[in-house]
């Protein structure tokens, strides 16, 4: 099952004409550069751009083709905008309810009470929308939208118009919803950060067109693309928490390519985690390393090796059957003789766990 | 000059005053929404011209616009052969041409401040265009709306120049407020031209005082 976009738009000088799919679960993020035609997709595929043509497939419900179209309000799709939009003559409750009356209940459909759990909407519910802070109001337009009981979840940059406070406090209910929810989430946004947190898989923008697609880590340590080239150049890595080890407050993580540890984390033994690692944070040797005060260290294979810069190189590396990357200079290039197929030890000085 | 107040005469000028307000407003309410509507979101190039049309009746001389009323209704007019003229029904048309911006221009302000987002949200999450309208922009717009009405109602109580036009002063058809007014300071009157005037200033400032407490008290209830 997957959501098929393939969508053309002209507005003015610019000019929309993407094609892609992704899964029709977990989160895909639609990631490019401002003004490269993200927002006016996602409003494309809820049917809001009059003008589009081309077709939109969700599943096995059609939404568009070349010959109609649905009106926004018979897709059921979700849309979360970036200036959450709570009708301000209801209050929170209201709006929530005013999401659930107009569709079809299901299986499908999350019950009140759950959506209020998951977005900690408990103690808001008779509040007024006027005295709700920004981080609140979103919270409760992605309740909203989620108990409309959409088949498809898009979500126009939810984060941008809020500040670094509410910010963090909104993104743990993403992760949240990251794990938690059945439906497909189209994600817009420009920030690496946020994609590297929520995504699964990744839709890459420019001037309107679809770069590329594919699996969040797989783009993220491709080094033709230019997020492996950047200063925040990062790779996510899935493992599965192993241990807890409770005199030291560490905890030790599992993944293909061996073991990490990590400042404890109160998961259970089993649980599947995310992390990030920075391309800055990971050094190469010869041998493991004793004498150091870095805990992780592990076997990797070179892979493909890009310029990056005049002295240095990018390295993308496979531990297992997962990629990561590394920057090292030209000079270290020629005395470890990095290429590829060479076998080396990384060294990780940080590890970020996402979710 | 007799004991009451008012005069049955008078009496029967007031109630028709009112009940030729009263339909004015509510018709004007009905039609002037999908103009305000469409004045609001429209981006047609007859917009401008049909915006300066309706705002019209605020700069014209009342009895220019009632002039022209007649001749449209008179004999040769394009509306002869509904024999409005001197009558009720006559009177309401004139009324709700001479009032229409009073109406239209408040609920095109509301439909506009409202703005496309609650509409997009609310198509989002599955409301038809009509529940989108009756759910959402008709609350939302319910300040406009009392305030049109208002405006609507106490304008056309005031109405005089398009009256003396197209009306007359046919008793219990066409002899409004303003009219008997007029009638009772022709014929030296003063006494009853006093109680009906002061009525209907009275009246005009608590429906006035009615627009502006509720726009005050919204300003506060945020």
């Amino acid at each position: 099952m997957t959501v098929e976009v393939d969508l053309r738009l002209s507005k003015g000088d610019f000019r929309l004409d993407t094609a892609f799919e992704v899964p029709a679960s977990g989160f895909s993020a639609l990631f490019g550069p401002s003004g490269c035609g993200k927002t006016t997709l996602l409003r494309a595929i809820a049917g809001l751009e009059r003008h589009a043509e081309g077709s939109v497939r969700v599943g096995e419900q059609q939404w568009q083709d070349e010959q109609q179209a649905l009106a926004t309000h018979q897709r059921p799709v979700g849309f979360v905008f970036q200036h959450p939009a709570l009708f301000s003559h209801l209050d929170v409750q209201a709006n929530l309810r005013f999401g659930m009356q107009r569709r079809r209940r299901d299986d499908n459909a999350l019950a009140f009470d759950q959506v209020v759990d998951l977005l900690g909407l408990g103690t808001m519910l008779g509040r007024r929308v006027p005295g709700l802070s920004g981080g609140e109001r979103q919270r409760a337009a992605i309740a909203q939208v989620l108990l409309s009981n959409p088949r498809l979840l898009l979500m126009d940059e939810p984060l941008s118009a809020l500040d670094q406070t509410s910010r963090s406090v909104l993104l743990p209910y993403l992760d949240q919803m990251q794990r938690q929810l059945a439906i497909p989430v189209l994600y817009v946004t420009h920030a690496l950060d946020e994609v590297a947190r929520l995504a699964d898989h990744l839709v890459l923008l420019n001037e309107g067109r679809v770069v590329t697609s594919g699996p969040i880590n797989e783009l993220l340590t491709r080094l033709d693309l230019p997020m492996a080239h950047g200063r925040n150049a990062e790779s996510v890595i899935h493992a599965a928490v192993y241990s807890q080890d409770d005199v030291d407050q560490l905890t030790e993580l599992d993944f293909s390519g061996g073991r990490l540890w990590v400042p404890r984390v109160d998961l259970p033994v089993g649980t599947g985690v995310r992390l990030r690692i920075r391309a800055r944070d990971v050094s190469l040797a010869l041998q493991p390393l004793s004498g150091t005060s870095i805990l992780n260290s592990f076997p990797v294979v070179v892979d493909e090796i890009d310029d990056d810069g005049p002295a240095q190189v990018v390295v993308r590396l496979r531990a297992g059957d997962q990629s990561l990357l590394t920057r090292v200079t030209r000079r270290s290039q020629r005395a470890l003789e990095i290429e590829p197929g060479k076998a080396l030890h990384a060294q990780v000085k940080s590890v970020a766990l996402l979710a | 000059m007799s004991g009451e107040w008012l005069s049955p005469g008078d009496l029967q000028a007031l109630w028709l005053t009112l009940r030729l307000a009263a339909f004015t407003t509510l018709l004007l309410l009905i039609f002037g929404t999908p103009l305000a509507w469409w004045l609001a979101r429209s981006h047609s190039r007859w917009r401008a011209p049909v915006e300066a049309l309706v705002a019209l009746p605020l700069v014209l001389p009342p009895t220019v616009l009632g002039f022209y009323l007649l001749l449209a209704m008179g004999p040769q007019g394009p509306l002869a052969g509904l024999s409005l003229a001197f009558t009720f029904t006559g009177l309401l048309l004139g009324s709700m041409v001479y009032s229409l911006p009073f109406v239209v221009q408040p609920l095109r302000d509301a439909f506009a401040a409202i703005g496309e987002q609650p509409l997009e949200s609310a198509a989002c999450l599955g409301a038809t265009p009509f529940e989108r309208f009756r759910h959402v922009v008709l609350p939302m717009a319910r300040p406009g709306y009392v305030t049109a009405a208002v405006l609507g109602f106490a304008h056309t109580l005031g109405e005089f120049g398009v009256v003396l036009m197209i009306g007359g002063n046919i008793p219990g058809e066409t002899r409004v407020l303003s009219i008997a007014v007029y009638e009772h300071v022709e014929a030296l009157d003063y006494a009853n031209a006093h109680s009906l005037s002061a009525g209907l200033l009275l009246l005009s400032f608590v429906l006035l005082l009615l627009v502006y407490t509720s726009r005050v008290r919204r300003r506060h209830a945020v």
